[in-house]
């Protein structure tokens, strides 16, 4: 192959290095006013009374709107949520009103002049609570609320749903067991801290087209759940999404949108535009779900797991519209990348007075595989079988049977392993550099299926110019994975033109085609099978054409280097821009007119899996299957931890790319590191304490270990080109594999994130105590 | 209350009437719609806004406009001369350290200034040097790798 596999540099970097790419907080309009909000200071609260009499009256205020403007409710999964609140504020810093000003001073201005009149109701702040039966209820109309029906809210309850998974008999499975263990594991809230913030803008016309610039992983996503809470026709409701600086899945829903449209629409030919702060970006942009989460593990002496049981209770926060989706991808990937026969998993939703939980990279898979891949290294500790062998007699083959009871036809477990253990020198022992720093290496395994209703949608458009150039259309967005670098390099590869003759346009849904969603690492495999459908179309039309004026059959056609060249008399060859525009006759006339190629793409034979057991024939797209393993040294004398080294080995199936794979795979590693060593978002009583930098750290580059990237190439059947995605679960076997190395350095296990050095330096006084 | 400041803008004079708390990075962003620089936090603790005043970095969100007098800025506008990327700019590609972008400009600047001080710096100096700007996507690795690139293969702006 000649472009799909190569380094090719990113097609954005250019923009990216001079300044010149454009991200909604750069986009000026003239005549633009100013948006800010009016939170709530409270969890849980009854709003009485909002007064905004005051402010608008201040002069160079525009508009002044609340929650019982604009009442209807709207969600992605399950419409649970408002924009602005309707009668209660559910967490702390939920939007209740909001200002559009001549500036951004007077618009803060007047959001201090609108007064609210609450009353304090009693808060739900940890899911376990949440789900007694005596616990206060945040959602008392749950019952009426609308929901696609693979999900199962429980009214009157703050269960917004229970997902199972039933395979086999684990009851019976338990009992011929040689042993039975189980552990509990917690995982708290993150966030995803995108530098750049959200950002939105909306301009109403007096025709009654709506204009949203957002920052925003899926424009027509947004552009849906839009039309939906404001009634406005598809037609008139336009989303452009530029430059995305950074989303990790706070970008994949709708969030911000929801607030300046209602504004743009009362201040028509005025485009309203609202940036969130820092502060604004940890409290309103979406986290990270907590989860409580329990595996009991039947094992036989012979190393085969026999039965699993898990009980997951996510933190879902004040509302769970998508949520409840992560709730059943962790569900149904709970046994992890394992063979089991007997599973029972129940995964709760619950809500709480939290920030609203969203998806997060890996979609619940880092937060299960925290717990699944530290139970492992446990389970092997106590029946003295190595966590190297449990892992190589369970870890799924091709050929082994999924939790859902799918056949795996491909997976690359085995391989991955076997090169982290290499690269890590995982049976070499630690040198330990100082009698009080401890050396520790540690594995994990993950995998991760796109979590995606099974016919999601993907098109791609492309356009031959008079010239031989093209412009390739698709709605997938790039938010630093590298899609149109991607995407571009697909095209080329088929087309045999250079990729710098294609410009890649996207995010604009009156102009780009139709795209599901930028989430789920779907983006190579979907949008990419769209892709290259479309360059086929197009390459296939062009040469029907050439036929004609070429005299040749059509199967001794192809595209050469520009050129629509004759296989076996490759002199016998046309510039592929002959036919930009058809072909013109020897006598004059025209046919074909101009080439467009057309690709759509959902996956074959993608069906749903049974709604009460989870098992199902093809219920996922593919898995994506990896390894990391990683070095730790720990200071037990301060309870540092620093990592050494990481390494990772995935089966991407093919990289396309293998530059953007390994920036991708080491920002991943790093990402994860920051996780499990300093990364929670401290709540108390539903406030959280740290909504800025200081207070909550990441990953800076001074912190970085060693990162080596690996992979093991088992092509995916249906990815073009071989490929499956893998820009989140190349995260997801980071934060566990740290866990058991700092396990292995000092023989305390930690099953809650962060490892703090407090609770390094406790779990050694107890340790030393015994 | 608004203060005349004199200053130059990637070596062109501005002058401007500055409100007296509005900071340097919305001057740029605002007042001279350069947008290269990027608000992340708008309180020091990101980066993102780093531009080069009198040969230094600093965060553009801390800096306030009535303290630009007389002063020289470099934004990442004025790191490419006629077309011609600067020598981290083309590190920056060649070794894809960047993702999303967002950060982007605040490393260069950083990074640019860093080298300007010391064009020889060793791999440490510039995990240092580069710890005070954030990045969510890449990792940081590629980043200090092509910086490590322009510090081993330059000298005096040329390629050696
Ligand atoms: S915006 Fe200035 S440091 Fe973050
Ligand atoms: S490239 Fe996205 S924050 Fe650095």
């Amino acid at each position: 192959m000649k472009y799909v596999g190569e380094s090719l540099q990113r097609v954005d970097s250019y923009k990216k290095v001079t300044g010149s790419a454009t991200f909604v907080s750069d986009v000026k309009l003239a005549r633009m006013l100013y948006a800010q909000v009016k939170r709530s200071p409270y969890p849980h609260a009854k709003i009485l009374n909002i007064d905004i009499s005051e402010a608008v009256k201040l002069p160079g205020v525009k508009c002044v709107i609340t929650g019982e403007d604009y009442k209807k409710r709207g969600g992605l999964y399950l419409e649970d949520r408002n924009f602005l609140a309707v009668g209660t504020a559910k967490y702390c810093g939920e939007a209740v009103a909001a200002v559009a000003a001549e500036t951004l001073d007077i618009a803060e201005a007047a959001v201090e002049l609108i007064k609210v009149d609450y009353e304090e109701l009693p808060a739900v702040t940890n899911a376990i609570d949440g789900m007694k039966p005596d616990a206060p209820l945040i959602h008392p109309d749950l019952g009426s609320y609308k929901v696609i029906p693979i999900f199962f809210p429980q009214p009157g309850t703050n269960i917004s749903h229970h997902y199972k998974l039933r395979k086999g008999d684990v009851d019976s499975a338990f009992s011929t067991a040689d042993f039975v263990t189980e552990h509990s594991f917690f995982i708290p809230h993150i966030q995803h801290v995108p530098i750049e913030p959200h950002a939105a803008i909306a301009l109403y016309e007096s025709d009654g087209r709506m204009t949203v610039w957002a920052s925003c992983q899926s424009p027509y996503a947004v552009r849906q759940a839009l039309s939906a809470s404001f009634d406005i026709p598809l037609n008139k409701i336009r989303v452009i999404s530029q430059a995305v600086g950074g989303g990790f899945g706070s970008k994949a829903g709708t969030t911000l949108e929801g607030i300046v449209i209602p504004l743009a629409k009362r201040c028509q030919g005025r485009p309203v535009k609202l940036v969130y702060t820092r502060e604004d970006e940890f409290e309103n942009a979406y986290v990270r779900q907590g989860l409580h989460a329990t595996i009991k593990t039947g094992i036989r002496k012979d190393g085969k797991i026999v039965a699993l049981k898990n009980r997951f209770i996510w933190d879902g926060g004040a509302y769970t519209e998508y949520g409840v989706n992560i709730v059943k991808a962790a569900g149904y990937a709970s046994p992890g990348p394992y063979d089991v026969d007997n599973i029972w998993t129940d995964s709760y939703c619950v809500y709480t007075n939290h920030p609203v939980g969203g998806p997060y990279r890996g979609f619940g898979m880092c937060e299960i595989h925290f717990a699944i891949e530290q139970n492992i290294d446990i389970v092997a500790k106590e029946t003295s079988i190595s966590e190297v062998e449990i892992r190589r007699i369970n870890g799924l083959r091709k050929g082994g049977i999924t939790g859902q009871g799918e056949k795996m036809i491909v997976s690359g477990y085995h391989d991955c392993l076997e090169t982290v253990l290499k690269e890590i020198e995982y049976d070499k022992p630690c040198v330990n550099t100082s009698p009080v720093k401890l050396r520790g290496k540690g594995i994990a395994a993950c995998w991760k299926a796109p979590s995606m209703p099974t016919d999601v949608a993907s098109s791609a458009i492309i356009r031959m110019n008079e010239d031989g150039t093209f412009f390739l259309m698709v709605s997938a967005m790039d938010i630093g994975q590298g899609s149109d670098t991607v995407l571009t390099q697909i095209a080329a590869e088929v087309l045999d033109v250079p990729p710098e003759n294609i410009t890649i346009r996207t995010g604009d849904t009156d102009h780009t085609p139709y795209e599901w969603q930028t989430v789920a690492s779907r983006t190579t495999y979907c949008a990419g099978n769209a892709v290259k459908l479309a360059a086929e179309d197009l390459k296939s039309k062009v040469i029907e054409l050439a036929q004609i004026k070429m005299c040749a059959y059509k199967r001794e056609l192809e595209f050469q280097n520009g050129f629509v060249v004759n296989k076996m008399h490759p002199e016998n060859r046309v510039p592929i821009q002959t036919f930009a525009l058809g072909l013109t006759l020897p006598d004059g006339s025209g046919v074909g007119g101009p080439a467009i190629g057309v690709g759509t793409f959902v996956v074959p034979n993608n069906m749903n899996a049974d709604k009460y057991t989870g098992m199902g024939e093809h219920p996922v797209a593919f898995w994506t299957i990896g390894f990391n393993g990683a070095e730790v040294e720990v200071d037990t004398e301060t309870g540092l931890i620093k990592v050494l080294k990481m390494v990772s080995c995935f089966d991407p199936g093919k990289v396309i790319n293998p530059l953007t794979y390994q920036g991708q795979v080491e920002g991943a590693m790093v990402q994860a590191m920051g996780t499990v060593l300093w990364e929670e978002l401290k709540l108390k009583d539903g406030h959280i304490l740290n909504k800025n930098f200081v207070d909550y750290k990441i990953a800076t580059a001074y912190d970085i270990p060693e990162l080596i990237v690996k992979v093991a190439e088992n092509a995916e059947l249906t990815g073009p080109y071989g490929a499956r995605g893998i820009g989140e679960p190349v995260m997801v076997p980071g934060a566990p594999a740290i866990a058991n190395a700092v396990a292995n350095a000092i023989g305390c296990r930690f099953t809650r994130m962060p490892i703090t050095p407090d609770d390094v330096l406790n779990a050694l006084k107890g340790k030393n105590k015994k | 209350m608004k203060y005349k400041v004199s200053f130059f803008v990637n070596e062109e004079p501005v002058e401007l009437y500055v409100p007296a708390n509005m900071t340097l990075l919305y001057v740029l962003r605002d007042m001279l719609n350069l947008t290269g620089a990027k608000d992340g936090c708008s309180a020091g603790e990101c980066g993102a806004c780093t531009v080069i005043m009198d040969g230094k970095p600093v965060n553009g969100c801390l800096v306030l406009a009535p303290e630009l007098d007389g002063k020289h800025i470099t934004t990442v506008e004025g790191l490419s001369k006629n077309g011609k990327l600067s020598p981290l700019q083309e590190a920056f590609i060649a070794h894809a350290a960047l993702q999303c972008g967002f950060c982007t400009p605040g490393f260069l600047m950083t990074a640019t200034a860093l080298l300007d001080e010391d064009p020889h710096p060793t791999r440490e100096q510039i995990m240092k040097g580069i710890s005070g700007n954030l990045c969510r996507c890449t990792g940081y690795k590629s980043i200090i790798e092509a910086i490590e690139d322009v510090a081993s293969h330059y000298e005096g702006g040329k390629r050696i």
